[in-house]
């Protein structure tokens, strides 16, 4: 236990003012006044793989280590679509998501918002459209924002999210 | 010992079991061998080396006008030979490998699928990878289907039979497609008593893309940025197994500089991996300290990666004939930099992850894996060496640069969480003593050799030792140097199957942890 305390103090507060650049700084203080206008200070997201490389999810994660930590805007990620405020979906859809990704977004209640997050997500990337693949997310639910980027970088993903808040 | 010094006895087992090996080249697929053999003697090949102690490590077809060329890799000792047939697309007729190597199963459905070859003796007749949304008689991988093929409309799938349990309070939780955390999507069925799994049963396939086919007619450099997506967290590695096909079929010498920087991106890969592996072990058994702590040392890596490399997680850093970028002396400073630190952090926390007792009752003795059951499968990997299976190809069959490198590769014997979790720590230290020297014996030279497509029907296999364990990469070129076939195997394939078996008899809560702890890769697997 002691050493674990004692990494814990050794280690300190990491979590970075975001991002360091002035026109960041303000972007990180306008998501949260954001999600405290819009959301009560409570944005809950589900993410939806719906047929990504994987590549996108890793950078997704990484909203939540310490140097990013997007819990302290109030964005937080949930297990259930029947939970969330925002689906980020990413991705080319595969043919074999489809249903999975319609489904889910009929059980987000509205209103929703519905974020393509990476190139596969926001045109179909990589993969585009084929027997096997939709290609972008908009091609089956509605988009009201995307992220590029492949992967998009954490503080993309977040400067994007807050975006697409902006625009509602 | 030499490469395929075993070989002659299997060619003698064959000769004893009237096997006709029509033809035999060293050199058409180096290094592996190439054995062609008549379709009627498919099976019992693989019958008699999986009697010689042949591991099964893959299976895949090619339509060439009117023929299936169907090709499988068997391995001995780090050594791949490849078996090899034909059958007229008229009669696609072939014996199943799945009764002496059940982790042929599900790669033999893709084919299936995929071809519309049948297997005849296969022991499971219901599909893979086809998920009811294009017809059971329409084939995408044949020529003649087209790449831009409607779908059908989306329809429940309720043809596929899983099994079922009955009995007093026995019950099924079927799970996903869309999994409740950040994850990649699949379907499990769950037969459970109690908090007791009885059964899991996988169902994937739902992230197929078509990868396959879309990379044929693309040129090399659009294969590599494909190959670098056929699953994200092993960029490095497809993209540089798929770029070895490719440069062993056209004859293409990568400079010695292009392959030691191409180790330094894998082996950065395998760290960064590891550690974000460690971390959500731990997350899933609740230790949140740990996660936040391999959370950070992984960020820190990735942010390296960003300002060393181009990319945080090394993506297109890897092309055909060498590596995208020289990193200049100040980034190649920086890396070497950047290894004592994460020693001295591994070295506060590898003794709280080694006896912390609560973490201790919760990884160990939990989802063994016996040795038995993983060489049965084929295993690979971290899966493998936990659970004492000893290979690694980087040290048994060594490719560039690390044929002048020495590569220690750990095994534990106790097949549970906590052996797979121990892999991961024990080559996270190896492979930063790997970077050492690769950093300190950097040749210098050029980073790249001018690409030039080989003829038409050029081929050529790629093998590397990638952080989930060994990929294959087969390509064949067409005309005007575009690929007509690419096949990539990830090593989630062997290791899915895993899962299922070690699952039985441990509490449905674990699940998540066991999982995470074999951490198969769904978009390398579904293609
Ligand atoms: S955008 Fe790039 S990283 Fe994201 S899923 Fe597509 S290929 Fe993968």
């Amino acid at each position: 236990m002691l050493r674990i305390l004692n990494k814990i103090r050794r280690t300190g507060l990491i979590t970075e003012d975001l991002p360091r650049e002035p026109v960041l700084e303000q972007v990180g203080e306008q998501l949260r006044a954001g999600v405290a206008r819009q959301f009560q200070g409570s944005l809950a997201i589900r993410q939806v793989d719906a047929g990504s490389c994987n590549a996108c999810e890793l950078e997704i994660h990484a909203l939540n280590n310490g140097y990013y930590d997007i819990e302290r805007y109030g964005v937080h990620f949930v297990a259930s679509p029947r939970h969330a405020d925002v689906l980020l979906v990413t991705g080319p859809v595969s043919v074999h998501m489809e249903t999975a990704l319609l489904r889910t977004y009929e059980a987000t209640p509205a209103p929703k918002l519905v974020i393509a997050a990476g190139d596969c997500a926001a045109c179909g990337g990589e993969f585009g459209c084929s027997y096997a693949s939709r290609g972008a997310v908009s091609n089956v639910i509605p988009v009201d924002a995307v992220i590029p980027g492949c992967p998009p970088t954490p503080l993309a993903l977040m400067q994007g999210i807050l975006q697409a808040l902006e625009q509602t | 010992m030499n490469h395929f010094d075993w070989l002659s006895e299997l060619l003698a087992r064959y000769q004893d079991e009237h096997i006709l090996v029509r033809r035999g080249s060293a050199t058409q697929l180096a290094p592996a061998h190439l054995l062609e053999i008549d379709p009627e003697d498919w099976g019992r090949a693989a019958q008699v080396a999986a009697g010689y102690a042949c591991r099964w490590a893959g299976v895949w077809a090619e339509q060439r006008d009117e023929e299936f060329v169907i090709t499988a890799a068997v391995v001995r000792e780090g050594d791949h030979l490849l078996l090899r047939t034909q059958v007229p697309v008229s009669a696609p007729l072939l014996t199943s490998h799945t009764p002496y190597f059940p982790g042929a199963d599900r790669m033999e459905r893709h084919v299936q699928d995929m071809y519309g070859l049948v297997f005849s003796d296969h022991p499971d007749a219901r599909r893979w990878s086809r998920h009811n949304r294009w017809a059971p008689d329409s084939y995408p991988l044949r020529k003649a289907f087209a790449l831009d093929s409607m779908p059908l409309p989306a329809a429940p799938e309720q043809d596929y039979n899983f099994i079922q349990t009955q009995g007093a309070g026995a019950y099924e939780i079927p799970v996903g497609p869309v999994h409740a955390g950040i994850i990649e999507p699949g379907h499990f069925r769950f037969q459970a008593v109690g908090e007791t799994v009885l059964n899991l049963e996988e169902r994937l396939g739902y992230v197929h893309k078509g990868i396959e086919k879309i990379a044929e007619g693309r040129d090399a450099p659009g294969l590599a940025r494909l190959a670098g997506r056929v699953s994200g967290d092993s960029t490095v590695h497809h993209a540089w197994a798929a770029c070895m096909a490719m440069e062993r079929a056209a004859r293409i010498m990568v400079p010695p500089r292009a392959l030691a920087l191409r180790a330094v991106l894998a082996e950065r890969e395998r760290i960064a991996n590891h550690l974000g592996d460690i971390g959500a072990i731990c997350n899933d058994v609740a230790f949140a300290f740990m996660w936040q702590q391999f959370a950070r040392l992984r960020e820190l890596w990735l942010r390296d990666n960003a300002a060393c490399c181009g990319h945080r997680l090394l993506m297109d850093c890897i092309v055909p004939g060498g590596v995208a970028h020289d990193p200049d002396a100040a980034q190649l400073s920086h890396l070497r930099a950047a290894i004592d630190p994460l020693r001295r952090e591994l070295a506060t926390l590898y003794p709280i992850l080694d006896d912390h007792p609560s973490l201790e009752d919760r990884l160990a003795t939990t989802g063994v894996l016996s040795a038995e059951q993983a060489r049965r499968l084929g295993c690979l990997g971290y899966v493998g060496k936990a659970s004492g299976l000893d290979y690694d190809l980087r040290r048994d069959h060594p490719y560039a640069p690390y044929d002048r490198l020495h590569v220690h590769s750990p095994t534990f014997t106790a097949g549970d969480v906590e052996a797979r979790m121990q892999v991961r720590m024990q080559e996270i230290l190896d492979s930063l003593e790997l970077l050492v020297t690769l950093l300190d014996t950097l040749p210098d030279g050029p980073v790249s050799a001018p690409w030039q497509a080989p003829a038409a029907g050029g081929e050529g296999i790629g093998l590397v030792e990638g952080w989930r364990g060994e990929i294959i990469s087969y390509v064949r070129f067409g005309a005007d140097g575009r690929i007509a076939r690419y096949f990539p195997r990830d090593p989630s394939w062997l290791n899915w199957p895993a899962l299922e078996l070690l699952i039985h008899g441990n509490i449905v809560p674990d699940f998540p942890v066991c999982n995470k702890s074999v951490n198969g890769s769904y978009s390398g697997h579904d293609l």
